[in-house]
Parts: structure tokens; C-alpha cells; sequence
């Protein structure tokens, strides 16, 4: 991740002479991915025998055309913020978790756990309830692999993959078993992995009347918010950011790498157990069902968040900005679907093809910024260079 | 009697045990190959999924089985080079772009599933492969040499990569690009090109896993792999880079799933508790990473991107 958000700290560090070359790839290479993404979505559209633009334009209008469009992209868009900041966090300490499927499933079965276990709680103390629940839930799924990758040395990607697939077999055995609805007959229900209907104190409320959009929406961004002043106006997102720019140089700064490192994962985790929280609660079941697989319940927020935290460029304000986008995306989708017949497929193929070009981009940029920024390197010196953190500090006094 | 049935029921969960074993055992091969060149490739879910889906078009419309082996290869190169480009020219993050080939062949694999074939039917099987005599042996007769001729790819491919990295000059120069690729350019070993080649017939081995997987399971489903591409990455490094551990993980892997499939069937494990059963697997190689990461070093270049003078 360091290169990827190395950009802004060298920036304001050196002034170099005006790049216009640099500037434009700054700011236009994201948008730029999306459209690449984009046109190759229409060449598929094209493909199978429909207009591309007749599609898109159903895409848009389902997805941002009026206000009951635009509050379902609201609604899709929480979990993909929530998830999408969490993101930001961890890759910022330069911990890629993957895991968010898994954390938000976790969450999602804790907050549910609570709502069942004390379902008679006055609303006012039931939704913080079930809401912090769902936060821990993802905390401790988040910390295992923050833990293991801290004090063990185990690579996070692989073991927050692993604790996915723990996490799906989790939910099944719960809401098959110990957590499954008692209340009616299975003779009615053909015992349907799912648990009762949730106490009404439990579900998020309603903010507009008449539309979907319920209070998650508002957490969410003030989540991002919060989530902003921790990264950049506290010491600990100082922290969190040195130990993602070098481990060595945090170390060295007698900084707690370890600890930071846990934690950083640990969040994430959390913003992810929220969202499922979200899920749960703001949903129109207001039961947890699970089919079996993790995205029946996640609507694989959990990848679909990277997506989104690359394309806000790890910063949880354009991340705000990034989720609303996409979860237009996915909600156009299905508008696509009905003008043109593609299968919304289509928009996880865009959405892949996002992280390709944004990846990939990012290399010109790079390239862009060393031949602005830094004098020739002396032959032979082998490792990379990367802002320090001595330089960092001094971009901070 | 109980003698005999529980007898026969060991070895048929053995021999499923094995056919379980081989698509992972194929794309972790294929990653440590990647992998020991310097190149962390996370796509190997995703080419596996594209891989398995090409196989069963071909073999969908043409009923020619070895011509829908061929495409299965052929996908897994195609997106063994993009996998390349993205890591090795364009120097990216290595971690996200396999995470970006994932999400693009899972929508992929969906899209062109409900376009192209719609309504599945399943595919002619492979048969069993009798080795000479040897599946008469008794007991271990069927439970070994009685599998598709794919799975005894997988296990000869073992010993081939084997040989391979250790053994050729091509195989010391994968190594020294995956340790010090400084060093190895020094020495006029051309980095890009030993990565690439790397990459691009591990990925080729992921399609062919990919492949193995659908003539396994017979039909195609949507997300059929279920993240048996990451399992074999973190296979590669329970099995600390070595084609031997890796098999070694793969087999515990497949056969600790088949087991709990056995007695799930079997009533040994009770429905309610088969969930948690199935966690099993995971848990394990959790476990395993744990020890792995204290003892063992993982190639000392991986995913760091080879820039020269820089």
C-alpha cells in the first residue's frame, strides 16, 4: 500500500516545479480507471447484443434518477463506506485484510445474538446495543489475524481468507442450530436457516418517510468522519500511518509496531462488524438468513469495500464520495439488467476491472512523481526509495 | 462385517480424499513457482474460476474433453500474463491487483455462465484411469491408482517442480530472482523475463487446477471454486515454498475435508454440528501458518517489484 498513498506526503514536502504531466495523472487517474472500466463494460454490453448507452442510461437513471433511487443507493452505499473506511485504515498501516466478509458476518451474528438475547430493552438502549455488538464482533475478527500477523508473523492476507471461510461455516451452524427461529413450527418452515423476527426496539429507524433510508446512513458518514480525525489529527493515526510508510523507521521511533499493527486490523475488523450490524438491522427482513455462502448475507461488501477504498484513494472523506458511487453502481445494476438483459455480473466484472486500472495507473503516476521529485540514484543501491519517516515528521512540524 | 464396512469406508474416503486434493495441489504448485520467482499472485481463485468455465464451455459445445483441457491451459496463460504485466511491468501492488483478477473473473465467470450456457447440464466425466495392474492390489489398489488422469498430473507435477527449481538452471535462476533480484541482474539474468515465465506457467497450472476442479464436480456453478484458489496460496507457504511440504498441505487439506464429508454422510457427526465441523480445514491451516511463519522465511523478494538501479 505505501505507494499508493505515498503521493501526498511527498508532495507537500518538496515543491517542485509545476508537473502538469504529474498533476493530471494526481487527480485524473482515478477517475480515469472507472471510465477504462467502464468502456470495457460496454464492449461486453455490446458483446451480448444490447446498446451499451441505452444500458448505461438505465444504469444511471436507476441508480440517481429521483429520490427513491437515489435513497436505495444511500442504503446500498452504508456497508460499502463502513468497509470501505476500515480498509483505509488497515491498508494505511500497510495491512491488506481481506477478511471483510468474515468480519462483517461476525458482526452481524453478534449484534443478532444481542437483540435475541435481550430483546425487551427500550430502543433508545437496544440500537447502541445491538450497533457496539456488531462492533465488537468484527474487532475480535479483525484482531486474530492482527495478533497473528503481529506477534507470529503470519501473513494477513491469507489468514483473514482463512477466517472467512471459519466465519461461513460459523454462521450456518448458529442460525441452523442454536440461533434458528423457534417461533413458528418447523412443520410451517421447513426449518429455514434463520433466527425469529428481532425485537422492533432493535431496528434502525426510518429517517425519511417513504424511503428506505434509515439511520445507518448517518453513521456511516459519521463514521467516515471520525474515522478521518483519527487517521490524521491523532497520534495513534500518526502511528498508524508511520508503521504503514515503514516498520523499520516506526521501530526505530521506538514506536509499538506490534500493538499498532493488532489494532489497526482490529478496526478495520470493527467498521466491518458494524456494517453487518447495518445489515441486520436496517435491512427489510429484520432477521439474519443466511443461504449458505457469505455474500447471501454480505452482498460481498466485504471486496466490493476495497473497490471503494482504493477508488476514494484511502481517504475516508472521498471514500464517502467513492461509496455513494458505487453503491449506485450496484443499485443501476439492476436497472441495466432489466433494460438490456446482461446480468448484473456486469457490475462485479466493472468493479474488477476497477481495481486492475487503479493498480495499474498507479505506476504512471509513480513514475510521473520520480522523475519530477527525485535527483538520479546512485547505480547499484538496491532497495526502493520511500518517504522516510524523518521526512514525514518534518512535513509534520 | 463392521470390519469390512468400516475398511471399505477408509479407503473411499481416501481415494476422495486424493480427488480433492489435486485442484488445490495443482494451483499451489503453480503459485510456488510464482512465488519462489518473486511474485505474489493472488488472482490464482479467480484464473481458477476462469479456468473451470472455459473448460466446461468447450466441453459444453464440443463434448471434446482434451479440447476443453487445452482451453483451460490456454486461459490460465492469458491470465498468467495479464497476472505479469500488472506485477512485473507495471510494478503494482501485488496484493490488490490478485484481489482486482478475482473480483473480474468472478463477475466474469457469472456473466458469461448465464449469457453463454444459461440453463447447465453436466459434462461427460472423466473416467477412472486403471494403471497397469496396480489397482488390483488389494486395499490400496483403488484407493490410489484408480483416479482421473488429472489427479496423477497433480502428484507427478510434484516432483517435476522438484526438480525444475533445484535441480536446472532455469530453476536456480526462478530462486535467485525471488532472493536477490539485484544480484541475479547483476549476473545478466534477465528478471522480467524469469518472472514472467514464472508467473505465466503458474498460472497455467491454476487453469489446468481450475479445470481438474470442474471435471471433479462435473457441472459449473457459480463461484465453484468457493476460494480454493486462496487455500493453495496459503498452502505454498504452509508447505514453506517446497513442492514437498505443499503437497503435504494440500493432501492433509483434501483428506481432512473429505473426512468430515464421510462421516457427515455417515451420521458420525451430527447434521446440526456439520457446520462447525466444517471449519475444520481452515482451522487447521490457520494453525499451520502460525508455526510456518516463526520457522520458516518466505522468499526474501516477494512481492517486491524489481526495479533496476532503483
Amino acid at each position: 500500500m505505501r505507494r499508493l498513498l505515498a503521493s501526498e506526503s511527498n508532495a507537500s514536502i518538496v515543491a517542485p516545479a509545476v508537473n502538469w504531466r504529474r498533476i493530471a495523472l494526481t487527480w485524473f487517474a482515478l477517475p480515469l480507471s472507472a471510465v477504462g472500466a467502464l468502456l470495457v463494460g460496454a464492449l461486453l454490453i455490446a458483446a451480448f447484443g444490447s446498446n451499451p448507452i441505452s444500458g448505461y442510461h438505465a444504469l444511471i437513471n436507476g441508480a440517481f434518477g429521483g429520490g427513491y433511487a437515489l435513497s436505495s443507493t444511500a442504503v446500498k452505499a452504508v456497508p460499502l463506506l463502513l468497509v470501505g473506511v476500515g480498509i483505509c485504515i488497515s491498508f494505511r498501516a500497510n495491512v491488506l485484510n481481506i477478511g471483510g466478509e468474515g468480519q462483517i458476518a461476525m458482526g452481524g451474528l453478534a449484534a443478532t445474538a444481542t437483540a435475541l438475547a435481550v430483546p425487551h430493552l427500550p430502543a433508545v438502549l437496544l440500537v447502541p446495543l445491538v450497533l457496539l455488538a456488531g462492533v465488537g464482533g468484527g474487532f475480535v475478527w479483525g484482531a486474530v489475524p492482527g495478533f497473528f500477523k503481529a506477534y507470529f508473523n503470519v501473513n494477513e492476507i491469507l489468514s483473514t481468507i482463512m477466517l472467512n471461510l471459519v466465519a461461513v461455516q460459523l454462521m450456518n451452524y448458529l442460525l441452523a442450530g442454536p440461533m434458528i427461529d423457534t417461533t413458528t413450527p418447523f412443520a410451517v418452515t421447513g426449518k429455514i436457516p434463520q433466527t425469529r423476527l428481532l425485537s422492533k426496539n432493535a431496528w434502525l429507524p426510518i429517517i425519511v418517510h417513504g424511503t428506505q433510508l434509515h439511520l445507518g446512513v448517518v453513521i456511516a458518514v459519521a463514521v467516515a468522519l471520525l474515522a478521518y480525525v483519527l487517521l490524521w489529527q491523532t497520534g495513534f493515526g500518526f502511528r498508524l500511518r508511520a508503521v504503514g510508510l515503514s516498520r523499520e523507521a516506526a521501530t526505530y521511533a521506538g514506536m509499538p509496531v506490534k500493538r499498532t499493527t493488532t489494532l489497526a486490523l482490529a478496526l478495520s475488523g470493527a467498521f466491518c462488524g458494524l456494517a453487518g450490524a447495518i445489515l441486520v438491522f436496517g435491512g427489510i427482513s429484520h432477521r439474519m438468513v443466511t443461504d449458505g455462502s457469505l455474500t447471501g448475507f454480505t452482498g460481498s461488501a466485504g471486496f466490493n469495500g476495497i473497490v471503494v477504498a482504493l477508488f476514494g484513494g484511502l481517504n475516508p472523506l472521498w471514500t464517502i464520495v467513492s461509496a455513494f458511487l458505487f453503491g449506485g453502481l450496484l443499485v443501476g445494476g439492476t436497472a441495466l439488467q432489466g433494460a438490456t438483459g446482461v446480468p448484473t455480473d456486469l457490475v462485479t466484472t466493472i468493479e474488477g476491472l476497477v481495481v486492475i486500472f487503479v493498480v495499474s495507473i498507479d505506476f504512471l503516476r509513480r513514475r510521473a512523481r520520480v522523475r519530477a521529485e527525485e535527483p538520479p540514484e546512485r547505480p547499484g543501491t538496491r532497495t526502493r526509495t520511500r518517504p522516510g519517516l524523518l521526512r514525514l515528521m518534518r512535513a509534520r512540524a | 462385517m463392521s470390519h469390512f464396512f468400516t475398511y471399505a469406508i477408509l479407503t473411499a474416503t481416501i481415494a476422495s480424499g486424493i480427488q480433492y486434493t489435486a485442484p488445490f495441489l495443482l494451483a499451489a504448485l503453480g503459485e510456488t513457482l510464482g512465488q519462489r520467482s518473486g511474485v505474489l499472485n493472488l488472482g490464482v481463485d479467480g484464473i481458477m474460476l476462469l479456468g473451470a468455465f472455459s473448460t466446461y464451455y468447450v466441453a459444453y459445445r464440443t463434448g471434446d474433453l482434451g479440447l476443453a483441457l487445452v482451453a483451460g491451459l490456454a486461459t490460465g496463460a492469458v491470465l498468467g500474463l495479464l497476472t505479469a504485466f500488472m506485477s512485473v511491468t507495471l510494478n503494482a501492488e501485488q496484493g490488490i491487483s490478485g484481489i482486482g483478477v478475482y473480483i473480474l473473473a468472478l463477475g466474469l465467470t457469472d456473466l458469461l455462465f448465464v449469457k453463454l450456457v444459461g440453463t447447465p447440464t453436466p459434462i461427460k466425466p472423466l473416467m477412472g484411469l486403471d494403471i497397469g495392474l496396480l489397482d488390483r492390489i488389494p486395499a490400496v489398489g483403488r484407493m490410489f491408482f484408480h483416479q482421473n488422469a488429472l489427479i496423477y498430473v497433480a502428484f507427478l507435477l510434484v516432483p517435476v517442480l522438484g526438480f525444475v527449481l533445484y535441480r536446472t538452471t532455469y530453476g536456480t535462476k526462478v530462486l535467485a530472482c525471488g532472493e536477490n533480484p539485484a544480484a541475479a541482474d547483476s549476473l545478466g539474468i534477465n528478471v522480467h523475463r524469469i518472472r514472467y515465465s514464472a508467473v505465466i506457467a503458474g498460472s497455467t497450472m491454476a487453469g489446468l487446477a481450475g479445470a481438474t476442479l470442474l471435471i471433479n464436480y462435473g457441472i459449473f456453478q457459480e463461484n465453484l471454486t468457493q476460494s480454493a484458489g486462496f487455500i493453495a496460496v496459503a498452502l505454498v507457504y504452509f508447505g514453506a515454498w517446497k513442492p514437498g511440504g505443499v503437497m503435504a498441505g494440500s493432501l492433509l487439506y483434501g483428506i481432512v475435508t473429505a473426512v468430515i464429508f464421510q462421516w457427515k454422510s455417515l451420521g458420525i457427526i451430527p447434521v446440526s454440528d456439520a457446520d462447525l465441523a466444517a471449519t475444520a480445514p481452515a482451522v487447521i491451516t490457520v494453525l499451520a501458518l502460525l508455526s510456518v511463519g516463526r520457522r520458516f522465511r518466505q522468499p526474501s523478494a516477494l512481492a517486491k517489484p524489481y526495479v533496476r538501479g532503483a
